[in-house]
């Protein structure tokens, strides 16, 4: 005999628990963290380098980089000046909330004000794994094109807040701001966002002060 | 999207209700995806056939309930469904919107057989 039974359950809602469990260890050590997702090659790395120039030695800082294969970019951060833990995914694409529970075991929370966690390389898929950082950060960069928050509402929809790199690009390629604002709007009317370079440094103080406004805040 | 991770989690999920409810067999499982959730239908079938194997889970038929994205205008208080890649109101042209429907991600209900 057949009977149907109510299940009304979130699909990667075992991802969300955990996720939900990391939050609160990073709040009972008082650690600001940041979930930064982008493209390959949109300047992920570069900007945490840049950040933890600015922000050391005034804060305390620790970054966490998820890539498939080697430590290049947790060796990079290491020497900005973080203490740096490189995650390797065994080919999985993103980031979950199990990595990162096994990555804080490796590290006194109680050291750091603000950690800063790299996401794989993906437009598509880390969005939907949440991690239980405090914010969501989106790195956009300018020679990707405009087009992107309307073929990737889901990432462009599920961040806080979004960088807009490589600014300094912008004579030299086809980009119009306007439409890609207007897209980014549509979906995420109240994301902060940050145009700038991390190459020239345009633009750069307003998002390390935002950083540090939000580390105090913890 | 991550079809076999999202494949284990259902298969978990429909397990643990199953064996709450004390069946012996699945028979129906009921999902309910949102066009914002990007994931192929095809690839999870494949990947259920592999890992439901030798459970309870087995033989059953999965649904695939997708729902559209359905969007209100904040303002003219339009709602709608867009078509295309166009999201702004179609009848003021704002782009100040919310989303009603579209982000769905979840397992509705399972048929089982004691």
């Amino acid at each position: 005999m057949q009977r149907r039974v109510s299940v009304v359950e979130n699909i990667l809602g075992a991802n969300d628990r955990i996720a939900l469990d990391n939050r609160q260890k990073l709040n009972e050590a008082g650690v600001f963290t940041l979930n930064i997702m982008a493209s390959p090659g949109a300047g992920k790395t570069a900007l945490i380098e840049r950040t933890v120039q600015q922000l050391i030695p005034s804060l305390r800082l620790a970054v966490i980089d998820g890539d498939i294969a080697t430590s290049l970019d947790a060796d990079r951060a290491a020497a900005a000046g973080a203490v740096a833990i490189q995650i390797n995914t065994g080919g999985e694409c993103h980031l979950d909330a199990i990595m990162l529970r096994e990555a804080l075991a490796q590290l006194d929370l109680t050291q750091f004000d603000l950690l800063i966690i790299e996401n794989v390389g993906n437009l598509v898929c880390p969005v939907s794994f949440q991690l239980g950082a405090h914010k969501n950060v989106l790195v956009a960069s300018i020679p990707e094109g405009d087009d992107k928050p309307y073929k990737y509402p889901g990432m462009y929809r599920g961040v806080d807040a979004l960088v807009i790199n490589k600014i300094d690009l912008l004579p030299y390629v086809t980009f119009s701001m306007e439409y890609f604002r207007r897209g980014v709007e549509i979906l995420n009317p109240n994301v902060l966002t940050f145009p700038l370079s991390c190459r020239t440094g345009v633009g750069m103080h307003a998002w390390v002060e935002w950083l540090r406004d939000c580390a105090a805040s913890k | 999207m991550h079809e076999l991770s999202v494949t284990e989690n259902l298969l978990d999920i429909t397990l643990r209700h199953a064996q709450n409810a004390g069946a012996t067999r699945i028979t129906n499982i009921y999902l309910v995806i949102g066009q914002l959730s990007s994931i192929v239908d095809d690839s999870v079938k494949f990947y259920w056939d592999m890992i439901a194997k030798d459970t309870i889970a087995q033989k059953a038929i999965l649904h695939f309930k997708r729902i559209s994205i359905r969007l209100t205008c904040l303002d003219c208080s339009h709602e709608y469904e867009p078509t295309g890649d166009e999201l702004s109101c179609p009848k003021c042209d704002g782009i100040h919107v919310k989303v009603l429907k579209g982000e769905e991600f979840y397992v509705e209900a399972i048929d089982i057989e004691k």
